[in-house]
């Protein structure tokens, strides 16, 4: 089967005067993946978002989505995408239910298949017992859901949620991924943005964007594995002062602070000697120390620390 | 392409009704606006308080007294006793006027010889003193006149002019007459320019543009659908004041409505496209509403509202040109109080009709469904 890709993004750059948030971002999204573009803030992700929705133009290259140029027929791209902004998009003012009629009026979904579509996404968002309530006064969770039913409701080919759990309770979290992974299942694309790591670990596939590129891709288990180093889990008695023993060690490649733990990326498996050898010469004790698959974070901050 | 305008219309009137402070805006604003300027902005000049100072203390010196009372424009207030007291009485602010009578001022009018009084007026209220002083001159002048007439019975003809003036259109000169139709003039035009320029603004500020801006939309529907709303709300507005004078403050309406109607669509056109305009260099809530004020309050005194057009200085006069409100406030005050129509008001209403569609296209076309 050779369909085409939900995504096709070639060399992506935008510049905002002398920033450059993409430069030259390349995307390959297969339909019905669940992606998920990984980063820090200021990476990119939004701009690479806006771009994909045909909201703003790249300075340069291009982008196909559902098969259409977003820089040349971004009208064609709206129509068969579903777009959740970071920030609540939706009328305030409105209850649940006007939001809803409102975007189906403005996507022209025709009035016969309108009641049962409604219907399903009500339900599905479990938004039906609210849907006379004005919008401003839904819960971040639920706010979130009545966003994901409005860009629903024309049933779009591809999904472009914008870090849509950003500043959501966990349980509501867990709700909403439910309701990707039902999407999921009929054969929607779903391409998000998210700055958390563990939300990354649920997509199909990755991308670790950093600085307007894509560093990484892959799916999340192969990914942590592809880090060529040996991860170390130890618990000094003085945490800062082995951090600062340790930085001077020859055959470190990673090192990141966690609480009471510092976790270690080793180049070379022989030199597990070397760290334990310079804590205890500075007088450090260790009160463990461990091997441990690398996280997701792990790979991300080795990665990052290279560039 | 109508589901999609309508139901934006739908949208943007639920939003405006369900926020309290905007139907005040709307309600009451336009309301209070009226009467204040029904009650405390008039420039009508009568009960000037005066001091009379009569050295003559004569027949016709209490006469010409009388028929300045009896003229309704001043109020005798103070009969002070010499020049020093006239003084301190206007440096107090007692009394706005001075009326001097000299010493044999009779006695000189009945030898037919020039007998001057002399009027002095609180000048720093300058539009008030003119006024004032040139009403004790007619007064003065008429009883000169009249005593004269009595005269000439006796006497041979003399000749003069008389001169007698009518006021046309407003022959009370009632300046609320002439202020209320500006009144509704400037009314449509903050509302429209407030509601309008917020309405595209909070879109941005709050963030559902992008929403929107996802959407198939076209920006003409996005338009139209914002415009609309406020064009209606602007005619409720003009209407609400226009039967709140007629009916509270008598004020007469002697044109063709319909026209007048015809005119107020005119006239949104361009205060929309400002509102429009100013809704695309805005990026809050609050630029726009400095961005309406700023326009606002130079359109206001560049229109002929409160200072006459002609006694600007001819760069002032040339400005007045790109103020809708110039053309519409000849409009309505033409239809309000002289009754003229289409064959008189076509050169303001074409001036208007081009501004608009200017106005409207500039704006449609700094319109981006983008972001920058």
């Amino acid at each position: 089967m050779n369909e085409p890709p939900a995504i096709a993004a070639r060399g992506l750059t935008r510049t905002f005067g002398k920033t450059v948030a993409l430069s030259g971002l390349d995307l390959g999204i297969r339909r019905g993946e669940l992606y998920g573009l990984v980063g820090p803030d200021g990476a990119g992700k939004t701009t690479t978002m806006r771009i994909l929705s045909g909201v703003m133009l790249p300075t340069s290259g291009d982008a196909l989505v559902a098969a259409h140029s977003v820089v040349n027929e971004p009208e064609r791209v709206k129509e068969k995408i579903g777009y959740m902004s970071q920030r609540f998009g939706l009328y305030e003012d409105l209850t649940v239910i006007e939001n809803i009629h409102f975007y189906a009026d403005l996507f022209e979904v025709p009035a016969k298949k309108r009641p049962p579509r409604i219907e399903r996404l009500l339900g599905f968002s479990n938004l039906t017992p609210f849907k006379d309530r004005l919008a401003g006064n839904l819960s971040g969770g639920m706010k979130q859901k009545l966003g994901l039913a409005c860009a629903l409701i024309h049933t779009p080919e591809v999904l472009l949620l914008d870090e849509p759990t950003n500043g959501v309770d966990p349980v509501s979290r867990r709700d909403f991924w439910k309701i990707l992974y039902d999407l999921l299942r009929e054969k929607i694309t779903i391409f998000l943005s998210t700055a958390y790591l563990d939300e990354a670990e649920r997509c199909t596939r990755i991308g670790l964007i950093h600085a307007g590129r894509i560093l990484l891709e892959d799916q999340p288990a192969l990914l942590r594995r592809s880090l060529d180093m040996k991860m170390l889990e130890i618990r000094p008695d003085n945490i800062r002062r082995a951090a600062q023993v340790l930085e001077g060690v020859e055959g470190i490649a990673a090192l990141s602070v966690y609480g009471d733990r510092i976790h270690v990326g080793l180049r070379k498996p022989d030199s597990f000697d070397a760290v334990s050898g310079a804590l205890e010469s500075h007088g450090i004790r260790i009160e463990s120390i461990r091997e441990i698959v690398p996280s997701l974070e792990d790979v991300f901050i080795s990665r990052v620390g290279h560039e | 392409m109508f589901e999609r305008i309508h139901q934006m219309i739908v949208k943007e009137f639920a939003q405006v009704f369900r926020d309290k402070r905007m139907v005040l805006m709307i309600l009451a604003a336009p309301v209070i606006q009226l009467l204040m300027f029904g009650y405390v902005v008039t420039t009508d000049v009568t009960n000037v308080r005066t001091a009379l100072y009569d050295l003559d203390k004569s027949q016709s010196s209490r006469e010409l007294a009388r028929s300045l009372v009896a003229s309704g424009y001043f109020e005798i207030v103070s009969t002070p006793e010499s020049p020093e007291e006239i003084r301190y009485l206007l440096d107090k602010g007692e009394v706005s006027c001075a009326i001097q009578i000299n010493r044999n001022f009779e006695k000189d009018m009945l030898k037919g010889l020039p007998s001057p009084i002399q009027i002095i007026a609180d000048g720093t209220d300058s539009n008030t003193a003119m006024i004032t002083v040139s009403y004790a001159a007619r007064i003065a002048a008429r009883f000169g006149l009249d005593t004269s007439k009595v005269a000439l019975i006796n006497h041979e003809r003399l000749p003069g002019v008389d001169a007698r003036t009518r006021i046309w259109y407003n022959p009370d000169l009632k300046s609320r007459n002439y202020n209320l139709p500006g009144v509704i003039a400037s009314i449509v035009m903050i509302v429209g320019l407030m509601l309008t320029s917020m309405a595209v603004v909070r879109e941005r500020e709050t963030g559902t543009i992008e929403q929107l801006m996802v959407t198939p939309i076209r920006p003409f529907e996005l338009i139209l659908g914002k415009t609309i709303p406020f064009a209606a709300i602007g005619y409720f507005d003009m209407m609400l004041v226009t039967v709140t004078g007629v009916f509270w403050f008598d004020v007469p309406i002697k044109g063709f409505l319909p026209l007048l109607f015809l005119c107020t669509g005119i006239y949104l056109l361009s205060v929309l496209g400002i509102g429009l305009f100013i809704s695309t260099i805005s990026r809050t809530q609050q630029q726009a509403m400095m961005a309406a004020m700023f326009f606002y309050m130079p359109a206001l005194l560049l229109s002929g509202f409160v200072f006459p057009i002609d006694n600007m200085p001819p760069v002032f006069q040339y400005i007045t040109y790109i103020n809708p409100l110039r053309y519409f406030l000849v409009i309505i005050r033409g239809i309000f109080l002289k009754g003229i129509g289409f064959s008189l008001l076509w050169p303001q209403m074409a001036a208007l009709l081009a501004l608009g569609i200017t106005i409207i296209a500039l704006s449609t076309a700094r319109f981006r469904k983008r972001l920058e």
